[in-house]
């Protein structure tokens, strides 16, 4: 099967994977056990007022036309009115939504220096007791679940130390002018600093250890024991000739690793107080505020999905032999 | 990685069924594990820790000094509040007068609970979805595997959020909603490691001698795969505690009863963590640990499921 043709089906396949995804959140949140209009309108309602949403929000309508219009309006970024904040949803959930990226981004370019590093350590340090404590240490970093790990660096480096705040995006008071500025900005850097550093903690596992396989390969190469003849010191072949190397099967995998990340950093952004979209969904949910959950629901699968699309076509990019099977 | 290349397994796979294959199968499959065991430090490690927890787990009210949810007063009828750790109390006290150390071992129960059950849900689920779909190929294959393909999209933990508010916080929800998304990873490892067994003459020769099916699947296929059910088992032990503990930190795990991310969710939200530590490190770390036993258990069965990793140690 040629590229091109992988490409199609596998266009195909995400148009049909994206289908079934719409359908589950429909589905989770209109076949509840009881009256699913109390999900989508907000309560202490008088009678007519009631009425009148429901009939705005098409919830008399039979399930099937329901279904049909709620495709329509997700695909065309419209979710709705937020209970909680009475404003329409897409303008809430947007800003969570970039904080949630620039904080993952962020996590996962960490993760991926200390993986890339560490794994090549491991590697180099083959059958000695520093790579058992190596592997242990990754091992402990893969089991703390993350909201634990917060709060330890929490205790540490806010309350013990002081040198960073103990949550929030922004100091009271930062302004900022624009996007841009927003996410390149000192009092920025001082607030991911942390949260960055949990997220970095519980993803380097799966960097580390592959990089750690791919080096132990590469290591036994004919080109690296020439280097090693020709005299080169132990450093250079590792860095600049085993390490280059052995980086492509990682860079395969960072949309994965982004894509398991994206539901997963709700801890974190609970934990830090970061104005995400998983705190977001959490505080919707605890409020009843279906609207805003839904949706953000949705743009953290949208993420998922289109990362799986993309992993699927880096590997097949990268390893030609990889086909539709 | 799911789409590594397995191939090199099949030779140890096959001696490993001759030698075992036959009648009394769960007598030799026990006996199997203690030689898969045997010489790996770190995974007798693995087994010695979960040894203990399921100790505690099981003596959990034998064992606790006091009762987890008793509001523990001093002598002239003051709650003992996050009193620091003493010889009376070994981890100190929560904000509502309750002994740390009773919770973290009733605490124990919940963790093994949802960790065998999750576990068991996802990897049946799994297995048989991997065997089925591997085994008949075409249009059974192309169904389920477009189905994983569809759970993989699901963001895991907003998932079993969602579905625990909607179905009601009790732990067999939150059980049930990890198994939903879990079997996914089991499924495809399985799936691969199918298509290579069942092309192997032992198999044709079963089917040749006018084995059913199922009878082939399950008796001829499905114990070349053990050792990655094993080994996939493992893994979900340690992701079903972890998403447990989430659930429950962020306040919607079941209400009544004790469990390490709850006590976690109170000291959180009763703002402890500023002074605490001996209510936040516990529980934290007796997660941490049942977590690492079965991931060391789990290294020990990767490397018999995948003999290239023995041979680089």
């Amino acid at each position: 099967m040629g590229m091109k043709e992988f490409v199609v089906r596998r266009i195909g396949q995400l148009a049909v994977t994206y289908w079934a995804f719409l359908t589950i959140l429909f589905l989770l949140f209109r076949i509840v056990p009881g009256d699913p209009t109390t999900m989508f309108v907000a309560q202490g309602l008088s009678g007519e007022a009631r009425k009148e949403v429901i009939e705005n929000l098409g919830l008399n309508e039979p399930l099937h036309i329901q279904y049909v219009d709620y495709i329509f309006q997700v695909l065309q970024g419209n979710f709705g009115t937020s209970f909680q904040y009475r404003e329409p949803v897409a303008g809430i959930i947007v800003t969570k939504f970039w904080n949630t990226i620039f904080l993952m981004l962020g996590a996962i370019t960490l993760a991926y220096m200390i993986g890339i590093l560490g794994g090549a350590l491991l590697a180099w340090w083959r059958g000695t007791d520093r790579e058992i404590v190596g592997l242990l240490a990754t091992l402990v970093a893969r089991s703390s679940p993350t909201f634990w790990t917060g709060i330890v660096l929490i205790m540490v480096f806010v309350f013990w130390l002081k040198w960073f705040p103990a949550g929030g995006i922004r100091s009271v008071g930062a302004d900022y002018n624009g996007f841009v500025d927003k996410f390149v900005s000192v009092d920025f850097l001082y607030h991911v600093a942390l949260p960055m550093l949990t997220g970095a903690i519980y993803y380097m596992a799966t960097p580390t250890l592959l990089m750690r396989n791919t080096m132990l390969e590469i290591l036994n190469e004919d080109f690296i024991k020439m280097k090693k003849a020709e005299g080169l010191s132990q450093y250079t072949i590792l860095y600049k000739h085993a390490v280059r190397n052995s980086l492509l099967p990682i860079v395969t995998i960072i949309a994965l690793v982004a894509g398991k990340a994206i539901g997963g950093q709700l801890l974190i952004e609970v934990v830090f107080n970061w104005p995400g979209m998983g705190r977001a969904m959490v505080t919707a949910v605890s409020y009843n505020d279906y609207p805003v959950a839904m949706a953000a629901f949705f743009l953290m699968g949208s993420v998922v999905i289109l990362l799986n699309f993309a992993a699927d076509l880096l590997y097949a990019h990268f390893d030609p032999r990889v086909t539709y099977e | 990685m799911s789409t590594q290349n397995r191939t090199s397994t099949e030779d140890e796979y096959d001696i490993l069924s001759q030698h075992y294959g036959g009648r009394s199968r769960l007598r030799q499959t026990l006996a199997a594990q203690r030689e898969i065991f045997r010489g790996e430090r770190l995974g007798q490690i693995g087994l010695l820790l979960l040894a203990i927890f399921l100790f505690v787990g099981l003596f959990a009210p034998l064992l606790a000094p006091y009762d987890a949810q008793e509001k523990l007063r001093t002598d002239d009828g003051e709650i003992k509040r996050m009193e620091a750790p003493s010889t009376e109390h070994l981890l100190g006290t929560t904000r509502l007068g309750r002994d740390v150390l009773s919770q973290v071992l009733i605490g124990t129960r919940i963790a093994l609970i949802v960790g065998s059950l999750g576990a068991f849900m996802s990897v049946f689920i799994g297995t048989n979805m991997g065997l089925i779909s591997g085994y008949f190929g075409g249009w059974t294959d192309d169904i389920l595997m477009r189905l994983t393909d569809i759970i993989y999209g699901v963001p895991f933990l907003p998932f079993v959020i969602v579905l625990v508010v909607i179905l009601g916080p009790s732990l067999l929800n939150v059980i049930l909603a990890i198994a939903l998304v879990q079997w996914r990873s089991t499924a495809r490892v399985i799936r691969s490691q199918v298509l290579t067994i069942k092309e192997r003459p032992y198999i044709e020769a079963a089917r040749a001698a006018g084995g059913s099916d199922v009878r082939v699947l399950y008796t001829h296929i499905l114990p070349n795969v053990l050792p990655l059910v094993f080994l996939y088992g493992a893994f979900s032990v340690g992701w079903a505690v972890i998403a447990e503990a989430s659930v429950s930190f962020l306040g919607f795990g079941d209400p009544l009863s004790v469990s390490w991310g709850k006590m976690l969710f109170t000291a959180y939200t009763a703002n402890a963590i500023r002074t605490a530590w001996w209510w936040v490190i516990p529980p934290g770390l007796s997660i941490n640990l049942l977590v690492i036993s079965v991931f060391l258990i789990g290294r020990t069965y990767e490397k018999v499921s995948n003999p290239e990793l023995r041979e680089r140690e």
